[in-house]
C-alpha cells in the first residue's frame, strides 16, 4: 500500500497525448498524478509523483488504478522536470525534496532513473518508494541518485507474499540485501492486514531480516484502511478485503512492539 | 496644512522616575513608542522551557468566567446594560476583584453588553429585541429625536443606486450601520508617558493649528483634536473610579499592563468598531517585564500571570450584534488582534520573552479566538520562537502568520494589524474600513447587463445582454472590466458617504487621540469571489461554456464542456488571472478619489462571510452552483486545488500584495498526521513550512492542524468542544458557535492530508 494518491491527472498538459509512448531511453514516462506538500513520503515536505503500472496484485491495493501502465498520461522528462522546478526552492527550504511512487516505479525503471538524475542535478534530495520486486532493473549508478529507499516488504513468508501479491518474495529479499551492501539509508515498511500479514511468526521472521540489514533508519508499520474501496468498485473489480476492519490498536502495538524487540527503530 | 511637532521637551532634571532604568532617547523628548522599544528591549533566543504554567488563582478565576460562558452561550447573550455607552458610562465592574491582577470592564459586571447608538440606533434596537429585551423609550426618543447617529446620516447621503448595490449584495458588510473599527490606538503611550504627558501632546498640536486658516479641514481637525483631548481626560476619570491615577507614566510592570488596558478599555467602552484590535504589545511590555524579574520584584510564574490575567480581559471583550450580523461573521468576533514577532530595521528580532508568555496563554487558558494571536513570520526569526510557535498551533489551531518581510519596507517594523490582514504602523496610520464587494455577482452582472442574477432587477448599468451560444472570452473580459469601472464607482461613492458621516457622528475619540496628528490614512477596499472569478474566466477561455437563459433572456446556468486549469494548482495560466483581476480592480479603485485623500489599499478577506456571499450569488460559468459557498479569502475553491498543499499556497502567493496592501488571507487545514509521523515532526515541518511559504512571498496564512472527524464530531457534540478554535479567513472563531451551514463549509474545505 501506498501514499494516499490522488484520482486526478497531472496538471499542465504539454505533451499531445497521441503522439508520445514510453521510450526505452526513458525521455517519456507514464505518470499517474503528483502530489505536493507530503510530509510523510520521506523527509521534509515532499513532491510526490505517482508513475501508473505495477506487476503486483496486491489485494489490500488502494491505488488499484496505478496497475495499468496506460492509466498514466505520457508526459516527457522535461515537462515533468519544469513542473518540479516550481516547488525546487520550498522543497529545499523544508528539507524535502521528490518522491517516486507508484505504481511500481521501477516498471519504468529508464524513466525513473533520468528523473533521479535531473533531480539530483538541482540538488533535490530523492526517495525511491518501492516494493523491491524490480529492484534488478535499477543500475548502481541509477541508485547512486537516490537518497533515500522506502521499502515496502509485503511479508516474509513467501507464500503469503504469493498470496497478498501475486509474485515471490525472493527478487524483494534480494533487493533489500543490495541495498544493505551499499549502504543505502532504507525505511521499512510493512502493511498490516488483519487476518493476512498479521501472523506472529511472519512478522517476527520478517523484523529478524529487517534486523540484519544495516541500512536501516526506520521501520513504518502502515495500518490498512478502506480508503481504497471505492478505487475498485470504480474499476469494477470485486475488492476482496471489502469486508476486512483495519487493525485495533492493540494489533498495531502487538506488531510495532515484534520489530521493536529486534532492536528496530519503529515509528 | 502645517507641520506639527508634538514635541514636549523633558530634561533629565524632570525625567519621571517610572523610567529608571531605561535607556533615554528620543522617545523621552517626544512620543515616540518604537524608539523607546528598540532602546530597551531584551531579545529572547532561546526556547519554551522557562514559561510558567497557569496558577490556582489565573484557574479559579477562568473556571468562574467558564459558567458564565456557558449561561451565555445558552441565552444568546447574559446581559445588556441600555446606558449609552462610553468612557465613563458605567461604574467600575469585576470578576472577582479580590482575585484580579489586572481590572476593568466594558460595563459593571463581565459580560455585560453595552450599547452604542452613536454608530446606529437601528442595530442597538436590532440587538435589544433580538435577545428579548425592551427598548428604553427614553434611549428611543433620544436617538430618534435629538441625536442623529452615523446610520442616519449615512442614508441620508446615499444614492438609489447605492441603494440597490447593497440590496442586492454586490457590495455588503459595509460599516454604515454600526462602527467601522479597525482603528488602533497606540494603547503603550498611556503607561510608557501616563495620560498628562499625552494631553500636552495634544495641545501643542491644537495650537500648532491656530494660525492655519479656517478651512473645513481645519476646523474639523480643531475639534477632532479638542475631542481627543477631552476623550483622555475621560480616560484619567474612568481608570480613577478604578482606584488608579493615570495621570503619570506606570512604574511597574503591572502598572503598565494595567494602563495600557485602560487605554484599550477606554476604546471598546467608546465605540463598538468591528474590529477593536490591541496593536503591538507584548514586547513593548516585556521591556517592563523584565525590568521588574531582574529587580527581583517578580518571579516568571507571577509574570505570566499578570499576562494571563490581562489575556482574560481581552477574551471578556463583547458588543451588542444583531443575530444577522453574528451570522455573518460567526458568533462574537471582536478581533483583538495582537501582533506578536517580527523583525526590526536593524535585523534583531523582535522576539522577547513575553512573545512566548502570550502564546503560553493559549495553554494556560485553552485555545480561544480572542484575543487574535498573529504571528508576523520571517525566516529570521529565532529557532526557539519558531518552533514555540508551531507547537501552539499543532495544539492550538489558533494561531495566524504573516509576512513580516512583506510588510517591514512599506509600514516599518512598529506595525500592528487592524482586524486580520491589515497592517497599520503604529500611532501614525489609521484606515477607513469598507468590507468588500462580491466579484462573482460584478462577473455575472457583466453577461446579464446589469441586472442581478438572482432577481432580474437592474442594479448595475443597463447595457444589451450578452448574445450568442458559446461566451466569447474576449467579449466577456470587456464587459466585465466595463462593470468593474461601474462597480469601484459605486463602492469609492459609498465608502466617502460611510466614512464623511463616521468622523461626524461617532468619530473615534480615543483611539485617535492615541494617534499621531494627522495619521496617514488609507480606505481600505475589498474583494469576494476572486477564485471563483479566475476560475470562471478559465472556464470560458480554455472549455466551452454556452450559457442558459431563462424566458426572460436572463442568463442563470451554465453548461461547460472541456476541461478547464483552476485557480490553486500552481498553474500561471489561471494563476496569472487572478492577479489581473486584482490588479485591474485596484487600478479602477485608484482613479477614483477618496474622502480625507485617504490612500486606496484592497483586501482579499472574507472572514466567513464567504457563505453568505456564496448563498447570494447565482451560479457561475466555473460550475460552481448557486448558493454554494466561495473559499474563503483568497483560497482556491474547494476541492480543486488538487495537487496539495504546496500548489495551492504558491498559487495565493503569487497575488500582488502592491495591489493589495490591506492583506491577502489563506487559511490551509492540515490533517495532524500528514504533518509527519511524530509530534517533533509535526512542530519541525510546520516551521520549515511557514519558512518556505513566505520565502515565495506569500502574505498570511491561517493554520488549522485537525482532522475533519474532530468537527463532524463537534457539530454533534458541541457540549465537548466549548474551546475548539478553527482559523478561518484571517480570524479565528469557536467552531461550535458557528451556524450549520458555516460548519458544513469548514468542513467541506479541502484537507491536505498529506499535507
Amino acid at each position: 500500500m501506498k501514499s494516499v494518491c490522488p484520482d486526478l491527472a497531472v496538471g499542465p498538459a504539454t505533451e499531445p497525448r497521441a503522439r508520445v509512448s514510453p521510450r526505452a531511453d526513458g525521455e517519456v514516462g507514464y505518470v499517474h498524478s503528483f502530489q505536493t506538500g507530503s510530509a510523510v513520503d520521506g523527509p521534509g515536505l515532499r513532491f510526490v509523483l505517482w508513475t501508473s503500472g505495477c506487476l503486483m496484485r496486491c489485494l489490500y491495493c488502494h491505488n488499484p488504478d496505478t496497475w495499468d501502465l496506460k492509466h498514466g498520461r505520457p508526459l516527457t522528462l522535461d515537462a515533468m522536470m519544469a513542473e518540479i522546478a516550481k516547488y525546487e526552492r520550498v522543497l529545499k527550504i523544508t528539507g524535502g525534496g521528490v518522491t517516486l511512487s507508484g505504481g511500481e516505479p521501477l516498471v519504468q525503471a529508464p524513466f525513473v532513473m533520468r528523473l533521479l538524475r535531473a533531480c539530483k542535478e538541482r540538488g533535490l534530495h530523492t526517495v525511491l518508494d518501492t516494493n523491491g520486486y524490480l529492484g534488478d532493473r535499477i543500475s548502481d549508478d541509477g541508485l547512486n541518485d537516490v537518497d533515500l529507499v522506502l521499502l515496502d516488504i509485503k511479508s516474509f513468508d513467501a507464500a503469503t507474499h504469493q498470496h497478498v501479491t501475486g509474485m515471490g518474495v525472493d527478487a524483494v529479499l534480494r533487493f533489500a540485501r543490495r541495498l544493505s551492501d551499499a549502504g543505502k539509508p532504507a525505511w521499512i515498511r510493512f502493511v498490516l492486514v488483519p487476518g493476512l500479514t498479521d501472523a506472529p511468526d511472519n512478522v517476527d521472521r520478517l523484523a529478524g531480516f529487517v534486523a540484519t540489514l544495516g541500512n536501516v533508519e526506520r521501520v513504518e508499520v502502515l495500518p490498512f484502511h478502506q480508503m481504497g474501496a471505492d478505487k475498485w468498485s470504480l474499476l469494477g473489480r470485486p475488492y476482496p478485503l471489502a469486508d476486512t476492519a483495519p487493525p485495533d490498536p492493540a494489533l498495531i502495538a502487538r506488531v510495532e512492539s515484534q520489530f521493536a524487540a529486534h532492536g528496530l527503530p519503529v515509528r | 496644512m502645517p507641520t506639527i511637532t508634538p514635541d514636549v521637551p523633558v530634561t533629565a532634571a524632570t525625567q519621571p522616575a517610572a523610567w529608571r532604568g531605561f535607556a533615554p532617547g528620543p522617545w523621552t523628548e517626544r512620543i515616540d513608542v518604537r524608539d523607546f522599544i528598540q532602546r530597551n528591549y531584551a531579545l529572547y533566543e532561546g526556547d519554551a522551557a522557562f514559561l510558567a504554567p497557569a496558577t490556582e488563582r489565573t484557574d479559579a478565576l477562568w473556571a468562574r468566567l467558564g459558567l458564565l460562558f456557558e449561561e451565555e452561550r445558552r441565552r444568546g447573550v447574559l446581559d445588556v446594560s441600555q446606558v449609552p455607552s462610553s468612557i465613563t458610562a458605567h461604574e467600575p465592574g469585576y470578576i472577582d476583584q479580590d482575585a484580579e491582577l489586572i481590572v476593568g470592564l466594558q460595563t459593571d459586571a463581565p459580560l455585560k453588553r453595552a450599547i452604542f447608538p452613536n454608530g446606529g440606533f437601528r442595530m442597538v434596537e436590532a440587538g435589544l429585541t433580538a435577545y428579548g429585551y425592551e427598548v428604553d423609550p427614553v434611549l428611543r426618543e433620544v436617538f430618534t429625536k435629538y441625536r442623529k447617529s452615523h446610520n442616519d446620516g449615512v442614508f441620508d447621503a446615499y444614492t438609489p443606486e447605492i441603494l440597490a448595490a447593497r440590496r442586492s449584495g454586490i457590495v455588503t458588510g459595509l460599516p454604515d450601520a454600526y462602527g467601522r473599527g479597525r482603528i488602533i490606538g497606540d494603547y503603550r503611550r498611556v503607561p510608557l508617558y501616563g495620560v498628562d504627558r499625552l494631553i500636552e501632546a495634544k495641545k501643542a498640536e491644537r495650537a500648532g493649528l491656530d494660525s492655519a486658516h479656517a478651512t473645513d479641514a481645519i476646523i474639523r481637525d480643531r475639534e477632532e483634536l479638542s475631542e481627543q483631548v477631552r476623550a483622555l481626560k475621560e480616560l484619567k476619570e474612568m481608570a480613577s473610579a478604578y482606584g488608579y491615577d493615570v495621570s503619570g507614566p506606570a512604574a511597574t510592570a503591572r502598572e503598565a499592563i494595567q494602563w495600557l488596558y485602560f487605554g484599550y478599555l477606554s476604546a471598546v467602552k467608546e465605540q463598538n468598531g468591528a474590529a477593536m484590535s490591541l496593536g503591538r504589545t507584548s514586547t513593548f511590555l516585556d521591556v517592563y517585564l523584565q525590568r521588574d524579574l531582574e529587580a527581583g520584584r517578580l518571579t516568571e510564574t507571577q509574570a505570566q500571570e499578570l499576562v494571563d490575567d490581562f489575556v482574560i480581559k481581552l477574551r471578556i471583550v463583547r458588543f451588542l450584534r444583531t443575530k444577522e450580523y453574528d451570522a455573518l461573521f460567526s458568533g462574537d468576533p471582536t478581533w483583538v488582534t495582537e501582533v506578536i514577532g517580527g523583525v526590526g530595521l536593524d535585523g534583531r528580532p523582535l522576539v522577547t520573552k513575553t512573545s512566548f508568555r502570550f502564546l503560553q496563554t493559549l495553554r494556560n487558558l485553552g485555545p480561544a479566538p480572542e484575543p487574535n494571536l498573529t504571528v508576523f513570520w520571517s525566516p529570521a526569526l529565532p529557532d526557539g520562537f519558531k518552533r514555540f510557535c508551531a507547537e501552539i498551533s499543532v495544539e492550538t489551531s489558533s494561531l495566524q502568520y504573516e509576512s513580516d518581510d512583506l510588510m517591514r519596507p512599506t509600514y516599518g517594523d512598529d506595525t500592528g494589524i487592524a482586524c486580520c490582514v491589515s497592517a497599520m504602523e503604529m500611532g501614525k496610520q489609521m484606515q477607513f474600513f469598507g468590507a468588500r464587494v462580491n466579484l462573482a455577482k460584478c462577473l455575472l452582472y457583466a453577461l446579464n447587463g446589469g441586472r442581478d442574477e438572482i432577481t432580474g432587477a437592474q442594479v448595475g448599468p443597463a447595457m444589451e445582454p450578452l448574445q450568442g451560444d458559446v461566451l466569447d472570452p474576449d467579449e466577456v473580459r470587456a464587459r466585465f472590466d466595463g462593470m468593474m469601472d461601474w462597480l469601484a464607482d459605486v463602492y469609492v461613492n459609498a465608502m466617502n458617504v460611510i466614512h464623511y458621516m463616521h468622523d461626524k457622528y461617532a468619530y473615534e475619540r480615543i483611539e485617535m487621540a492615541l494617534h499621531d496628528y494627522d495619521p496617514k490614512r488609507t480606505m481600505a477596499f475589498g474583494v469576494a469571489g476572486l477564485s471563483v472569478v479566475a476560475d470562471s474566466l478559465s472556464a470560458i477561455t480554455h472549455a466551452q461554456v454556452r450559457p442558459i437563459r431563462d424566458e426572460s433572456g436572463l442568463i442563470v446556468d451554465f453548461e461547460t464542456t472541456g476541461d478547464f486549469p483552476t485557480f490553486g494548482n500552481n498553474d500561471d495560466r489561471v494563476d496569472a488571472v487572478a492577479s489581473d483581476v486584482l490588479a485591474t480592480f485596484m487600478e479602477k479603485l485608484r482613479e477614483r478619489p477618496t474622502y480625507r485623500d485617504a490612500v486606496h489599499t484592497q483586501s482579499v478577506l472574507t472572514i466567513t462571510s464567504n457563505v453568505v456571499y456564496g448563498k447570494y450569488t447565482g451560479n457561475t460559468p466555473d460550475g460552481r452552483r448557486r448558493g454554494e459557498p466561495f473559499a474563503p479569502g483568497a483560497n482556491p475553491m474547494h476541492g480543486r486545488d488538487e495537487h496539495g498543499f504546496l500548489a495551492s499556497a504558491l498559487s495565493v502567493a503569487k497575488l500582488p500584495y502592491e495591489h493589495a496592501q490591506d492583506g491577502i488571507s489563506f487559511t490551509a487545514s492540515l490533517v495532524p498526521d500528514g504533518l509527519g509521523a511524530t509530534r517533533d515532526e509535526r512542530v519541525g515541518n510546520l516551521s520549515n513550512v511557514l519558512d518556505a511559504y513566505f520565502t515565495e512571498s506569500g502574505f498570511h496564512v491561517n493554520i488549522n492542524v485537525l482532522d475533519r472527524d474532530t468537527l463532524l464530531d463537534a457539530m454533534d457534540h458541541p457540549e465537548n468542544y466549548p474551546q475548539l478554535t478553527i482559523r478561518v479567513s484571517g480570524y479565528a472563531v469557536n467552531f461550535v458557535k458557528l451556524t450549520r451551514e458555516q460548519q458544513l463549509d469548514v468542513v467541506n474545505r479541502t484537507y491536505h492530508g498529506r499535507m
